[in-house]
């Protein structure tokens, strides 16, 4: 089983987000890029931009595949990773760390309680796998 | 980021489709399972993609030596007094130049010079042939083989041949000290016959990577043995099971067409820039005339390689553009993890496809630079 840190909010798309005051940082979970193999390729929005929750904010790309990063909340991107475009591996190496994406001043404190907490996230996984 | 969405472009890469039971499986599944690779279906077959990562793997074959299960691919044998009439009317490249022991590079093609498949033509003696073919193509292959050569006496040995890749700088090595024979006698291109970890195998000087190594043909119930004897005795060499991911890599960096995405019935091998195995000089065969016409006037576009001018990923079906207007089409593409480059194939029309022009690929409605460049992209060391 992938690594599920306890104090991190997902999505079914294999997001991750982690409250940080009124702010939520997003990446993708350990699980996300085992299935995607080697990154080659990050595309992260402007910051400044807006996201909409369950709507594509970026594209992440392995050798074999393109996927779309969907935003688990709305919001204002205040932050964006300028070293993954740089360094995409670095999303392999850390998912949940350095390889962190966007950091979003959210517009809807609903949506946060929407999102699926570690346990079941892990029986989402799970259940993906068979 | 929907799991749904960790697919490949190319046809036959999905993660989705695992439960689909009419796969075929390779003597070396079992072992591939066990050995954690993350199997996936593949021109009708179930096949790994990766083991420990694709870069990883890529370089393990650039650098040490590495294993390919390539069991899936298909094997025809021709003999009899017919076998060479055939061949030279059904494949492109001159058959009768070839020795016993020798190995040739050929295609079959339509009569309107549209590819049927490429595939390696082996002289196994006097009148008797094997022909290695696309996994995905075996069926339309021997339908094609036997309704329009069926003088020859053909045999479909596809089911009971397992075929292993060894390649890189160290397979040499790996080979020949399980080789009851001196392996480094084996010229490029050919082939002899000799017990590999006591298994009987055809030991073929050939491969898909760029890299000096072996392709050994072996009975399908010998395969796990050679397989298991293969990575422990490579142990020292530094040996890695390599999958079809690394493979596509590696055979993008030599440039080397992959049908169905480079290739296939809408492509000719002129444009292809497989003209040198096209020799129409030796009589008639099928696509002939159909061939001689482009290379009256000129192939109208030619199989390039592209070069990215930033991080971008060009993939299969991706447009080609100059100032705005279409001109090609993308075949393959992907990181080239020993260039280091963002590499591609494309077709363009031939007024764009020079060194050095400058091309724009379309990815995701953005248009990303391009350069086409000289390939292969990274040096050959096969053997010469």
């Amino acid at each position: 089983m992938a690594n599920v840190p306890a104090d991190l909010k997902y999505t079914k798309e294999h997001e991750w987000a982690k409250r940080e005051g009124d702010r939520i940082r997003i990446g993708i979970t350990a699980y996300a890029q085992e299935q995607l193999g080697d990154v080659v390729f990050v595309e992260l929005p402007k910051v400044g931009g807006k996201v909409i929750a369950h709507q594509a904010f970026g594209v992440v790309e392995s050798v074999k595949a393109v996927s779309d990063l969907f935003a688990p909340v709305s919001g204002e991107v205040v932050e964006a990773n300028a070293e993954l475009p740089q360094k995409p591996e670095t999303v392999n190496k850390d998912p949940y760390g350095k390889g962190w994406m966007i950091v979003v001043k959210p517009s809807n404190a609903a949506e946060w309680e929407q999102l699926l907490s570690a346990p079941q996230y892990e029986k989402f996984v799970a259940e993906a796998a068979h | 980021m929907p799991v749904g969405a960790l697919t490949g472009p190319e046809r036959g890469w999905s993660t989705e489709a695992l439960v689909d039971t009419s796969l075929k499986r390779t003597p070396l599944f079992d072992a591939h399972v066990k050995a954690g690779a993350r199997m996936v279906p593949f021109g009708g077959w179930e096949m790994p993609v990766q083991y420990a990562g694709i870069i990883e793997e890529h370089r393990a074959v650039r650098t040490s030596v590495g294993l390919f299960d390539v069991s899936h691919m298909g094997e025809f044998e021709a003999e009899g007094p017919q076998a060479l009439a055939a061949l030279q009317s059904l494949t492109t490249n001159d058959a009768s130049a070839l020795d016993i022991g020798q190995v040739q590079y050929s295609a079959l093609c339509y009569p309107d010079g549209g590819i049927v498949d490429d595939l390696t033509v082996y002289r196994l003696g006097g009148d008797r042939y094997m022909l290695t073919v696309n996994a995905g193509n075996i069926d339309k292959d021997w339908e094609w083989v036997t309704s329009h050569a069926g003088a020859a006496r053909w045999r479909n040995v596809s089911g009971e041949t397992a075929l292993i890749a060894v390649q890189g700088p160290r397979a040499e090595a790996l080979v020949g000290r399980l080789a009851e024979r001196d392996v480094t006698a084996i010229g490029y291109y050919r082939f002899a016959h000799g017990a590999v970890a006591g298994v009987r195998t055809l030991i073929s000087r050939t491969g898909y990577t760029g890299e000096d190594g072996f392709e050994l043909y072996v009975a399908a119930g010998d395969a796990a043995r050679l397989w298991s004897a293969l990575l422990e005795s490579g142990r020292p060499d530094g040996v890695a099971p390599i999958g079809l991911g690394a493979r596509d890599t590696l055979r993008l960096e030599m440039r080397y067409a992959l049908y169905g995405n480079d290739i296939d019935a809408t492509t000719n091998p002129l444009e292809a820039g497989l003209g040198w195995i096209v020799k129409s000089g030796k009589g008639s065969f099928i696509g002939r005339d159909a061939i001689e016409k482009v290379r009256g006037t000129g192939p109208t576009r030619r199989l390039i390689g592209l070069e990215m001018a930033e991080r971008a990923v060009a993939r299969h079906g991706y447009p080609v553009v100059k100032d705005g207007t279409p001109i090609g089409i993308v075949t393959s593409g992907s990181y080239g993890p020993s260039v280091d480059r963002y590499i591609a194939m494309a077709y363009v029309a031939t007024p764009h496809a020079a060194v050095g022009t400058e091309v724009g690929v379309e990815i995701r409605g953005q248009v990303k630079t391009a350069r086409v460049v000289k390939t292969p992209f990274h040096p050959s060391r096969t053997k010469k």
